[in-house]
């Protein structure tokens, strides 16, 4: 049976908010795994890491795995450092975002996130004979492409996990431009990407909204949503399917993603509660049908 | 001194014969399909004029590097793989690799062939790099644009193998081979197919007020008043709205071009092995100039006179022109 995660917080909570939301996420969430982790900046990871030994025993008290995610970029010597450090982890899984990662996990079990480009079944089998035991693939992998490497993650023995709820991540850079807009460079940015708690909407000279800046990493403005193809999605043989935090009610989210996989509400009741959840959101699914990824379709494949 | 080899733009066998012409010490291309970055229409080689190509080049005592720099999705695997198989048979230099499934295959099936690490893999740090070098063997790295010298410096004392940096064209920030934007407005993907902004789906639509608005698919991507010369409308380099910016501005980056000629010799002496040139979907007549332009100042640096940069300056984008990273980290 597929199960459900909770993928890392991409934007800069504050730490009270975060340690809320993953209490409630302990106690009610229908979900198996919970990542946790700083994965865009290296300036935001202090706020957080020394709740992440209490907030990860929460989690597990409550029967969830924890997997410590890492940054997706790697430069500085302090991430760098964070990276030898991540994959020292003793006793607890960790989930590996940028090739850096690599170097210091290959010969350890260790997971592959979705900001690593692991788009084919050579890749995933090299990255497996280096001791990965689970993939998340890339959110704009389309259908024909997951579903090989579905299959090859079974020969393999591996998880493979696949996005199905949450702002993509679209492109990172060296450059921040949370702190750009804002007449500002990364080193004296303020944390001004906390005011943008899913992200701050860019919009075209036209007035429509098309990206939301997140720090380094550009996502997109429209919100991932397959629960229109979650039955698909299991039949391919997905293991795991990703719910990318966002400030509406994750809980309830979770609950309408869990109630589509077990065959309990409908599609479109499903969507319709998504939609009351997020009545601003604009939904997307181009990528999973290999269109432009923000257009959004509910016809049947 | 060492003296770094000059690796030139090629996407066509004229660019090709040009560069050589011109000096270049090495060329890069790719094949007329998804397997490289550049996979634009009227780009690129045929199997027949890339055997030709190496012929022509390898006469002349250069060296053809064959870009197989994308990523293939599951399913296409054939097509990177008959490229890799191709470019052994033509008897290219090296390939220019990104995708690890890649590397891997090069590195178990061609173990003679050197490898070369494509900006797109995003190798940023001296533990990423050497992943590559102890797993697959790379005997070379293109770094990202985002470095700065004393960076690159130091970069060369923690990896075993050799650097190629970017000295000319496009000046980017955004870490390369990680980007889906061009994929979400249009359906094609820059890591998968090799297209960035396909000009199929690009639109130049003059507006009432005799502004001209660029597009892309669905989205404008900039509006350029009258007396604006009008961009392409690549996504990263277009103007865009938010709420603390109500003017359109450049949420990205600059539309500026990337010139490191005043650094060359800086790098030179940071440990630098190759300069690469870019500009596969440039004219001859750019490539032409550029590289003599570029021969000239390093083998000026090399016999130490002072080089003379001032015709580089009239290639660069709208004249406008950065040493980017390279000379500061201020703008990060």
């Amino acid at each position: 049976m597929a199960e459900l995660t909770i993928g890392p917080i991409l934007f800069h909570w504050t730490a009270d908010r975060k340690r809320d939301f993953y209490a409630r996420i302990a106690d009610e969430a229908p979900v198996s795994t919970v990542y946790l982790g700083e994965v865009i900046c290296s300036k935001r990871s202090p706020f957080f890491d020394e709740h992440i030994p209490e907030v990860a025993e929460r989690l597990e008290r409550a029967g969830k795995k924890v997997v410590i995610s890492s940054l997706c970029e790697v430069m500085l010597k302090r991430e760098r450092e964070a990276m030898r450090e991540h994959a020292a982890i003793p006793d607890r899984e960790i989930e590996v975002n940028d090739n850096s990662g690599l170097f210091h996990a290959t010969g350890r079990p260790h997971r592959i996130g979705g900001l690593f480009n692991c788009y084919n079944e050579a890749t995933l089998d090299a990255l497996v004979t280096r001791g990965a035991t689970h993939v998340c693939l890339p959110a704009e992998l389309p259908r024909a492409s997951v579903a090989l490497m579905a299959a090859r993650g079974r020969e393999r023995g591996v998880g493979i996990e696949h996005q199905v709820f949450g702002r993509a991540s679209l492109a990172v850079s060296a450059r921040c431009y949370h702190a750009r807009a804002h007449g500002r460079v990364k080193d004296n940015c303020q944390f001004v990407c906390e005011e943008d708690e899913d992200g701050m909407t860019l919009k075209t000279v036209e007035g429509a909204p098309f990206l939301a800046v997140n720090g380094i990493q550009t996502l997109s403005y429209a919100y991932l949503n397959l629960l229109g193809d979650l039955d698909d999605l299991v039949a391919l043989g997905v293991t795991h399917l990703r719910l990318s935090p966002h400030t509406q009610d994750m809980v309830a989210t979770a609950e309408i993603f869990r109630g589509r996989l077990d065959g309990r509400i409908g599609v479109e009741e499903a969507q319709a509660k998504l939609k009351e959840l997020r009545p601003d959101a604009t939904f997307a699914n181009g990528f999973w049908r290999g269109r432009a990824g923000h257009t959004f379709t509910t016809a049947r494949i | 001194m060492n003296r770094p080899e000059l690796v030139c733009p090629a996407g066509t066998p004229a660019a090709l014969r040009d560069a050589v012409d011109a000096g270049a010490d090495a060329v890069y291309c790719g094949f007329q399909n998804a397997t490289n970055a550049r996979n634009f229409p009227g780009l690129n080689f045929t199997p027949d004029e890339l055997a030709r190509s190496v012929d022509y080049a390898h006469k002349r005592g250069a060296k053809v590097l064959l870009a197989v720099n994308t990523f293939p999705p599951a399913g296409k695997v054939d097509l990177w793989r008959d490229a890799v198989n191709m470019g052994d048979r033509f008897d290219v230099d090296a390939y220019i690799v990104a995708d690890i499934g890649v590397a891997e295959y090069v590195a178990t099936r061609l173990p003679h062939r050197r490898l070369h690490l494509s900006v797109q893999a995003a190798a940023s740090s001296p533990e990423a790099i050497r992943y590559y070098v102890r797993e697959f063997g790379v005997k070379r790295v293109v770094l990202p644009r985002i470095l700065t010298v004393s960076e690159i410096k130091q970069m060369g004392e923690e990896i075993p193998c050799e650097m190629e940096t970017f000295i000319f064209g496009n000046h980017g920030l955004m870490v390369e081979g990680r980007c889906s934007l061009t994929n979400y407005v249009t359906g094609l993907s820059t890591n998968l197919d090799g297209v960035c902004s396909p000009a199929a789906q690009v639109r130049y639509e003059p507006q009432p007020d005799g502004s001209l608005a660029t597009r892309l698919g669905d989205y404008a991507i900039d509006c350029f008043s009258k007396t604006d010369k009008a961009g392409y409308p690549t996504i990263c380099k277009g103007r865009y709205r938010a709420d603390c910016r109500p003017d359109p501005y450049y949420a990205f980056e600059e539309p500026i071009s990337l010139n490191l000629s005043p650094l060359l010799a800086d790098l030179i002496k940071a440990g630098v092995h190759a300069f690469k040139i870019e500009g596969r979907q440039r004219s001859r007549a750019y490539v032409r100039s550029v590289v003599s332009a570029f021969r000239k100042s390093v083998d000026a640096i090399l016999a130490g006179r002072e080089p003379h940069l001032a015709e580089l300056i009239a290639l660069t984008e709208g004249g406008k022109q950065t040493e980017g990273a390279a000379k500061s980290k201020t703008w990060r």
